[in-house]
């Protein structure tokens, strides 16, 4: 799996940062997001696909796919 | 009678609840329709009202609607935007990008979920102050007043650096501006005053800098370089009644369901670590913007089954759409162990609110410390007596008369 960003259609809500941490970040510059894994585990595909859905704007695209753990 | 392409006739917007936590039960017929309904407006606009989550959600997101109210139809007779006041200046919630975009990204960063965390020892503080005076003083008590007012208006005063004394007029002001069907000379004599106290608070700012965020935004290169002190009133504003109006209704309204269902409460005080999936339950059940989230469309758009026309007014009605039986099931249980996640309490799309991650640390520290100080908390009246804010923007309750064995 790897998770893509549009950081031009952040608004800087928060919610990938806020449901999966190990993953995103908000600058300190503009709070807009900030990829820390682009290459997520297994154990965090959920966490990946649950950012993707809830971004009100979005922003997250999860390309591939892989077996989810845990 | 002839099939014609009219359908059915326009409806007004429903207003009449039966349960204090249920919308109106008139969304429910409206969203098994599956389709947009035709909506008449109080000034005599035809428009369309939309109920179900996933049509709500693809509007909120379709960047070919506008958010600025000045074109739009109110479906209540409340807040009348005039399109030449120069009080309309940073309210980045009617702008449409790009100028919506400038504010958003100048502003999120003050925001973020790690700042926000970074309050949360003051906000766990303040809401143990409150609850010691509650103890202190002893029961019975008005909820809105000893604790759901006081604490989001503490917490947003200290981090815009507004001083908290002058709450009694501000949340006055903010009162008359939320109220619906209010006489229109006080709304504007209430946006006049509340405007002129930001103005001189900003201009106070510019002549003595302090750490707080609207100082911050006056002074900092990026901030002071990009608004006038106009555009910055607004902005303040903006945040300072965005901040009171929301949390507060929460934590009152939230409390009050809980206590209605006693299970509930249960295990929110038996288990504050997942205080965070009650507190989205919570938003998905009451959603507060009682009349909906207003769009227009700038040009004409298919949506949620119908042809929007250019210039029609669109209502959006996240609090039908966060009950939507398709996307949540048994959406009129309140289940505080359900994922919730996906609601809309907050909107979606780029107005997506601003001070959500404060918000949500405000109840998640709120109602497990209320409920595990006062174990006994109840009702001090019946349920059917607690008066209700179906006569403001955000609904919520008026009062909410407790009490507790001291």
């Amino acid at each position: 799996m790897r998770v893509e960003v549009d950081r031009d259609r952040c608004r800087g809500a928060g919610q990938c940062t806020l449901y999966a941490p190990e993953l995103f970040d908000q600058s300190e510059d503009d709070g807009m997001v900030v990829v820390l894994d682009d290459r997520p585990p297994p154990a965090l595909h959920g966490k990946a696909r649950l950012a993707a859905r809830l971004c009100p704007n979005s922003v997250i695209r999860v390309v591939g796919d892989g077996p989810d753990e845990g | 009678m002839s099939v014609t392409s009219s359908g059915p006739p326009p409806v007004s917007l429903p207003r009449h609840r039966g349960c204090p936590f249920d919308p109106p039960g008139a969304y429910g017929a409206l969203r098994e329709r599956r389709k947009a309904a035709r909506l008449a407006f109080p000034d005599g606009a035809a428009g369309w009202l939309l109920t179900g989550y996933e049509d709500v959600r693809e509007l909120l997101a379709d960047d070919r609607f506008s958010a600025d109210r000045v074109r739009a139809s109110s479906p209540v007779r409340a807040f009348p935007v005039r399109e030449d006041d120069p009080r309309r200046l940073g309210s980045f919630i009617g702008m449409d990008p790009p100028e919506h975009t400038r504010y958003r990204r100048l502003l999120s960063r003050w925001f973020t979920v790690r700042r926000m965390r970074e309050l949360l020892p003051r906000v766990e503080g303040i809401v143990t102050e409150h609850l010691d005076a509650m103890e202190r003083t002893g029961p019975p008590a008005d909820l809105v007043r000893a604790f759901a007012q006081p604490i989001p208006s503490l917490v947003i005063c200290e981090l815009l650096g507004v001083p908290y004394a002058d709450r009694t007029a501000f949340q006055a002001w903010s009162a008359t501006l939320f109220r619906i069907d209010e006489d229109e000379e006080k709304i504007f004599a209430a946006r006049d005053a509340v405007w002129d106290y930001m103005r001189d608070l900003v201009a106070a700012k510019r002549r003595r800098p302090d750490g707080a965020l609207l100082s911050r935004l006056v002074h900092d290169e990026e901030t002071a370089g990009a608004f006038s002190d106009a555009e910055l009133t607004g902005v303040g504003l903006l945040l300072l009644i965005a901040g009171h109006e929301t949390t507060a209704n929460m934590l009152a309204l939230g409390t009050f369901a809980l206590l209605c269902h006693p299970e509930q409460a249960r295990l929110v005080r038996e288990r504050p670590e997942r205080a965070g999936d009650a507190v989205e339950e919570l938003l998905r059940y009451l959603t507060i913007v009682q009349f909906g989230t207003v769009r227009v469309a700038r040009e004409d758009v298919e949506v949620a089954g119908v042809r929007v026309r250019a210039g029609e007014t669109v209502v959006a009605s996240i609090a039908a759409a966060n009950r939507d039986p398709a996307r949540f099931p048994d959406p009129d249980g309140l289940d505080v162990t359900r994922d919730a996640t996906e609601h809309i309490a907050f909107g979606h799309g780029i107005h997506q609110c601003l001070g959500q991650q404060l918000a949500r640390m405000e109840m998640r520290t709120g109602y497990p410390a209320l409920l595990r100080r006062f174990p006994t908390l109840r009702l001090a009246v019946p349920r059917e007596e607690v008066p209700l804010r179906d006569d403001m923007l955000v609904y919520g309750v008026h009062r909410l008369p407790v009490t507790w064995e001291g």
